[in-house]
């Protein structure tokens, strides 16, 4: 199993997709939050990466799916995948490396922000007073998303030997399960109906992790679906035995 | 007993692909798989290597149960499939040692030189896989199988797309290799196997017509081997 994490951290170095991913996740984040007008850090004058932390799941739906898209259905094309299921190793241990590896790539370009989090402290009256809880819960949180839209995006990988069909595959997915279930939540004539279906949706949990309160039913939720997305996997990979 | 396999069958929907196979293959012994495009030959090889089970029946490998202890049997069997899959971007070296790995081998470096010396990789053994010919990629194919030391060797369809000298030359190391190893090895043309097997299981429609010694089908049948397989998988001459 390390061993096969270790080859997909090294495929991902060495196909500059790591580098893009951690790039084009900076830049965005700080685009939106010191230089977007309207809502920025200067705008709104509070020592808070609030603006990041509301952005972020969007920018990580797009990330999290290019980084997943190549990891099953390349080795479906090239046929790789007959010789990783023919060697001493469980079609779980594949799909958990692979898991893994894409959510180690996706936690150092979440760490990288942290550079932003240092200079909200220092820019804060006085020094170094900033919200930590709240800030610590939304990192938490965004990992928690991201490793739901990694399990998404490995799904949509293995039901196609085309990468950018799961690429869009994963990005409607993501969308569906982050933004529309809780758009839902706030259709009026959809009542109690709506209510219950933001509750299946990742932001209602997102934005609660986010205020700082750490709940176990959240990440109870978040690991569910994860599970959920790679247990559909796995089943997807067994699929060839039927 | 290397190999034995028990009415082994594979159903595809309503298609039988095998049905109700048995063949044995001792240790040591290299035996040719023949059988006309799309008879069953790598069915039956991917329900050995655990890539598929069997809709019914089983069998074992050096006496471990294929179906129920797969990872085990995936542990003494060296795979190449057919079309011999690879990562393009990957040198040489870093892909055996990836493989080496994964088939939990505990000497990795001496692994990967033993088999780039076995498979005659050397002089190419910098370059990525993208960059190689068809007859060194089919050499990684091979090194590929041959890493963790396995005592049987599946082989599908080993010479395929390669110019005669690569035939003549992976004929040699499958040859070499067959001296310590169970051979099985898939094929469709016919001087292969007499270039290399002592035996011959030939099968048809996912049905086994023939598995006897070369000599013993040559003096059965009369005629060239072309000619017995012609026969016995019912070909019709289109001129």
């Amino acid at each position: 199993m390390w061993t096969l994490y270790k080859k997909e951290i090294r495929s991902f170095l060495g196909s500059l997709i790591a580098y893009i991913v951690m790039g084009v996740y900076l830049v965005l984040t700080g685009l939106f939050l010191w230089f977007v007008d309207g809502n920025n850090v200067f705008d709104l004058g509070i020592a808070s990466l609030q603006v990041m932390f509301d952005i972020a799941p969007y920018i990580l739906i797009f990330l999290v799916s290019a980084v997943t898209m190549r990891s099953i259905s390349d080795e479906k094309r090239l046929g790789t995948l007959e010789i990783l299921t023919t060697k001493p190793i469980t079609d779980t241990a594949i799909i958990l490396s692979k898991f893994f590896a894409s959510l180690t790539l996706i936690l150092f370009a979440l760490l990288l922000t942290s550079v932003y989090a240092y200079t909200i402290s220092q820019l804060a009256n006085p020094i170094g007073n900033v919200d930590m809880g709240s800030m610590l819960g939304s990192y938490l949180g965004l990992l928690l998303l991201a490793a739901c839209y990694t399990a998404i995006g490995l799904f949509s990988s293995s039901i196609t030997d085309n990468q950018i069909v799961a690429l869009l595959t994963s990005m409607v997915i993501s969308f569906f399960f982050y933004a529309v279930l809780s758009m839902l939540g706030d259709v009026s004539w959809l009542d109690s109906i709506g209510r219950s279906l933001a509750w299946f949706g990742l932001e209602f949990h997102y934005d609660s992790i986010s205020r700082g309160v750490v709940d176990t039913r959240d990440i109870v939720f978040f690991g569910g679906f994860t599970a959920i997305f790679l247990g559909c996997t796995q089943l997807v990979f067994e699929s060839r035995k039927w | 007993m290397s190999i034995q396999v028990i009415q082994l069958t594979k159903t595809y929907g309503k298609q039988q692909a095998v049905d109700h196979i048995d063949f044995h293959v001792a240790t040591g012994e290299i035996v040719g798989f023949l059988g006309p495009n799309g008879a069953g030959k790598s069915t039956t090889m991917k329900m050995i290597t655990g890539f598929i089970p069997p809709s019914s029946g089983g069998g074992s490998v050096c006496g471990i149960d294929m179906v129920e202890n797969s990872l085990e049997v995936r542990k003494i069997v060296g795979y190449l499939p057919e079309n011999n899959p690879l990562y393009p971007e990957m040198y040489i070296k870093e892909y055996l040692t990836f493989m080496a790995g994964l088939s939990g081998v505990s000497d990795v470096k001496k692994a990967v030189t033993d088999a780039i010396a076995l498979t005659r990789l050397g002089p190419e053994q910098h370059k990525k896989i993208g960059q190689l010919s068809k007859g060194y990629r089919q050499r990684v194919g091979l090194a590929q199988a041959l890493l963790h030391n396995p005592k049987v060797l599946i082989l599908d369809e080993p010479t395929s797309g390669l110019d005669p000298i690569q035939v003549a030359e992976m004929r040699n190391v499958i040859t070499d290799l067959g001296k310590e190893k169970t051979v099985m090895l898939s094929t469709h043309i016919m001087q292969e196997v007499e270039a290399m097997c002592e035996r011959v299981i030939m099968i048809n429609k996912g049905k086994i017509v023939a598995n006897e010694t070369l000599t013993s089908l040559k003096e059965r049948h009369k005629g060239s081997l072309e000619d017995i397989f012609k026969q016995l998988t019912h070909h019709v001459d289109l001129i």
